[in-house]
């Protein structure tokens, strides 16, 4: 393979799948019931203190 | 017993191996560390033998608490003074070699002290030592708690704090005699690099082992980012360290690869040491310190997880952008332009997101110093995410690179981000760690801030003014087409600069000196008797609810 | 909406497959751009002259390299009007092509380096090395006197020759087994060279140090130094450059 080929491919094909990908994690983290998760998630490090020192 | 005869034979094996190959070693350098190596192996020897006539002793050095509700603090704790310790001695060579830059007089005329060995004690005391002591201690705090577990095997997490000491005393002692692979930030040579395998693999071992034994749903996101923080360098480390000894008994070796893919290589390496070892690493601390401290959740975890994905997969495109202009062919120095820039987006949603976490209490700012120091260090985050970005732009790169300006660059984001954020984190933890009410002094964490950030600022300005000032001295052509400066006009133009660097630098050690005493009072659990930080007026007479008073 | 949510659930809660993720996505930038520089042919023109280094020359380098010259020195000219003109012909890939490691550094605290070959004498360099200052009154550059105190103790130079060779630098079998006698030959100006400037053409013979009776680290360090970018002749280049 050549450079003139990668250049093409990564032009056309790769920019598609990366910008493709790069939506599809954006999406991802606004589905339905996310919200809470998230909530429960970024709630979960003050459960904890009861068992420290 | 059988258990104990074993592990002594094995250490006693590993002493004769050791001595063998001091004696067999083909130069000093390899002999000298083949003695420590030697060395540690006695004392860890020693630490096997005594530890079966003392077995309350051994239980404390080798052992995890026997209490199961507890969490296994003990490698953490080590790792806190070791942090403060190598910081210290990071620091002060820092200082040391930023006054043989004003000063040459300093390098002693003696080979070990000269400005070329001791610039990679610098930077690897105080990425390596300073900075990943900070965080292994942290992330087996971090990852303890928010999994609800105690730290798997125990034995291989205490392995890995006095291996990494190893590493650290091996590499620096290596840098004095000028045992070095010349990689910038890995300059370790090859067996070196083999142990910090070792090492880094039992790390892995020890926190994957300990997100799979957690009782929580979730792996909070600082997990995920010091999880890819072990696993990228590991990689990294793997890559960039191979290389053909001369000799299996001499320190010597030469890169496995040469010229453009050797450099392409290298800051691939060295550019995502600061993108994982120094973000994503030091960002795992921020998710879990600021909101800790804040005592509110982070602001938006659906922001965090983006900058997660996000973050990772830019920041390893970036390298390139250290080889602008030379023999590395253009398309790959576009790409890492290209990739440097858009990085300044996940970078500032991280900066964001932790500032905005302080959202409803921003009054803390104000009587809370830690949370202050928090602040100035994702400011400084956000300055160094946008300093970067913009200096990987070919053209400003052009005048950027080889000056003091990617010097100062480095440090903002160093004694900023990486430095005031490990500082936060361990006023954080010394008190819980040692179970003291609070620490000694906050008024002293005060002090530390405004020294710190007076240093900072003195430093980046000081190399901003050099590196633009250098950039344009080496371009000013005059009326006749000639060069205008000499090199050495260029040099000697920067001494003023180099003096400021050098005081600010004087300060930020200042400042560390400070947090020394501070932490070393709180842990002998003493308390000052200081006003407290915030005076906010208080009159019992007005505090009651009002009641109607009835008619007469 | 189900499934996808399922999934986003194993990826959080499931650590191996989120160590995967992150392995996967962490080296595809890596592959992407490392990966090509090793089988584009464009990468690394050859060009005529470049040579591996003689056994003295990589003793010198090696010195170079143990003393952190690289902190304060690059060796790497860009395609600039001001650096071609303080410097000389901008680096060409292929000069590096048997440095392991490279030398192209990262910071100017003293000038480049790529093209220092020739342009001081023997005796400057001396001079320079013990006291910087002597020479240059501005420098801030550490003296590095104790080099020609010092006996050059590079080992066997065979058995570097031999490890790189095995990283691809093509010294022939003759050039191993005669690496010592290359390294003694090549500051002896009495000596028969024919062999030695057969193998590395350009190759500089004399005594480096001013001191012929000892064979010092000096000595080594200045015959690096004065081969540095000197294989390519440029100037018989630029006339194939010109327009047909």
């Amino acid at each position: 393979m050549n450079y003139d080929a990668l250049r093409h491919f990564a032009d056309s094909w790769g920019l598609l799948f990366m910008t493709a990908v790069f939506l599809t994690l954006i999406g991802w983290t606004f589905r339905p019931g996310a919200g809470r998760t998230h909530e429960e998630a970024a709630h979960m490090i003050f459960d904890e203190d009861k068992n420290d020192v | 017993m059988d258990n104990l005869l074993v592990k002594a034979g094995g250490w006693l094996a590993l002493v004769f191996l050791a001595f063998l190959a001091m004696v067999l070693a083909v130069d000093g350098g390899f002999a000298v560390h083949m003695a420590i190596i030697m060395i540690a192996c006695l004392i860890a020897l020693w630490v096997t033998i005594s530890k079966a006539d003392y077995a309350a002793i051994g239980r404390g050095i080798l052992k995890a608490p026997a209490d199961p509700g507890k969490y296994d603090d003990d490698p953490i704790r080590w790792g806190v003074i070791a942090t403060l310790f190598w910081g210290m001695a990071g620091f002060f060579v820092g200082l040391y070699i930023a006054l043989q830059l004003a000063f040459p007089v300093l390098n002693l005329g003696l080979e070990y002290t000269t400005f070329g060995r001791l610039r990679p004690l610098h930077t690897s005391a105080v990425i390596f030592a300073f900075g990943g002591n900070a965080l292994i201690a942290t992330s087996f705090y971090i990852v303890q708690r928010t999994c609800r577990a105690r730290l798997a095997f125990p034995g291989l997490a205490r392995f890995v704090f006095w291996g990494y000491q190893l590493f650290i005393v091996l590499a620096a002692t290596g840098y004095l005699m000028g045992v070095t692979q010349s990689k910038e930030y890995a300059e370790p040579e090859w067996y070196i690099d083999i142990w910090l395998t070792i090492v880094w693999v039992s790390y892995a071992v020890v926190y994957i082992g300990t997100i799979v034994k957690r009782s929580e749903p979730h792996i909070y996101v600082a997990n995920w980012f010091f999880l890819s923080f072990i696993l990228t360098v590991a990689m990294l480390h793997l890559v960039n360290g191979l290389a053909m000894p001369v000799s299996l008994l001499g320190a010597k070796s030469y890169s496995a690869f040469a010229g453009v893919q050797d450099a392409l290589t290298q800051w691939w390496y060295g550019h995502n040491a600061v993108g994982f070892f120094l973000t994503a690493g030091f960002l795992g601390m921020m998710y879990y310190f600021v909101p800790k401290q804040a005592e509110r959740p982070v602001y938006s975890y659906r922001l965090s997880i983006i900058h997660f994905w996000s973050l990772i997969f830019l920041y390893i495109w970036a390298g390139p952008h250290h080889l602008h202009y030379t023999a590395l062919p253009d398309w790959a120095q576009t790409l890492g332009m290209v990739f440097s820039i858009v990085l300044w987006m996940p970078s500032w949603g991280g900066m964001i997101n932790g500032l905005m976490t302080l959202n409803g209490a921003w009054d803390k700012i104000r009587t809370d110093p830690i949370i202050r120091m928090m602040v100035l260090a994702l400011a400084f985050y956000g300055m160094s995410t946008f300093e970067g970005p913009m200096m990987s732009i070919k053209s400003v790169n052009s005048l950027s690179h080889y000056t003091d300006w990617t010097v100062g660059h480095v440090h903002s984001g160093a004694l900023g981000w990486n430095g005031m954020i490990t500082f936060a984190a361990l006023y954080y933890m010394v008190p819980r760690l040692w179970g003291r009410q609070r620490l000694y002094s906050l008024r002293m964490v005060n002090w530390h801030f405004w020294f710190a950030t007076i240093g900072i600022v003195l430093y980046a300005a000081a190399m901003w003014v050099a590196g633009i000032m250098q950039g344009l001295m080496w371009r000013e052509y005059g009326d006749d087409g000639y060069l205008v400066y000499a090199f050495s006009e260029v040099v000697s133009a920067m001494f003023p600069m180099y003096v400021i660097r050098a005081a600010g630098g004087l300060l930020y050690l200042a400042g560390a000196a400070v947090m020394v005493y501070n932490v070393w009072m709180t842990i002998a659990g003493k308390i000052r008797e200081e006003k407290s930080m915030t005076e906010t007026p208080h009159d019992p007479e007005a505090d009651k609810p009002l009641v109607a008073v009835p008619a007469e | 909406m189900t499934t996808l949510t399922q999934k986003h659930k194993k990826i959080e809660r499931n650590v191996t497959l989120l160590a995967v993720l992150a392995l996967v996505t962490v080296m595809i930038g890596g592959i992407v751009e490392i990966a090509p520089l090793f089988w584009i042919d464009n990468t690394v023109e050859e060009v005529e002259g470049v040579r591996p280094y003689t056994p003295l020359e990589l003793a010198g380098r090696n010195i170079y390299v143990r003393e952190g010259c690289y902190s304060c020195h690059s060796q790497m000219i860009r395609p600039f009007r001001d650096e071609v003109e303080r410097y000389g012909h901008y680096s060409l890939a292929a000069e590096s092509m048997y440095d392991h490691p490279f030398q192209w550094g990262s910071k100017r605290t003293g000038p480049d380096l790529a093209r220092v070959g020739g342009r001081y004498s023997d005796e400057w360099h001396v001079q320079h090395l013990t006291d910087p200052r002597a020479v240059v009154p501005e420098s801030n550059m550490p003296p590095y006197a104790f080099l020609a105190a010092k006996d050059l103790q590079s080992g066997d130079m065979s058995t570097h020759l031999r490890a790189l060779t095995r990283v691809g630098v093509p010294y022939s079998e003759d050039a191993i087994a005669k690496a010592n006698e290359d390294l003694l030959t090549q500051v002896d100006p009495f000596a028969n060279s024919t062999e030695l400037e057969q193998r590395y053409p350009k190759v500089h013979i004399r005594d480096f140090d001013g001191n012929p009776d000892r064979l010092t680290e000096m000595d080594a360090l200045i015959a690096y130094l004065q081969m540095i970018g000197t294989l390519v002749d440029f100037e018989a280049g630029e006339a194939l450059e010109q327009p047909r």
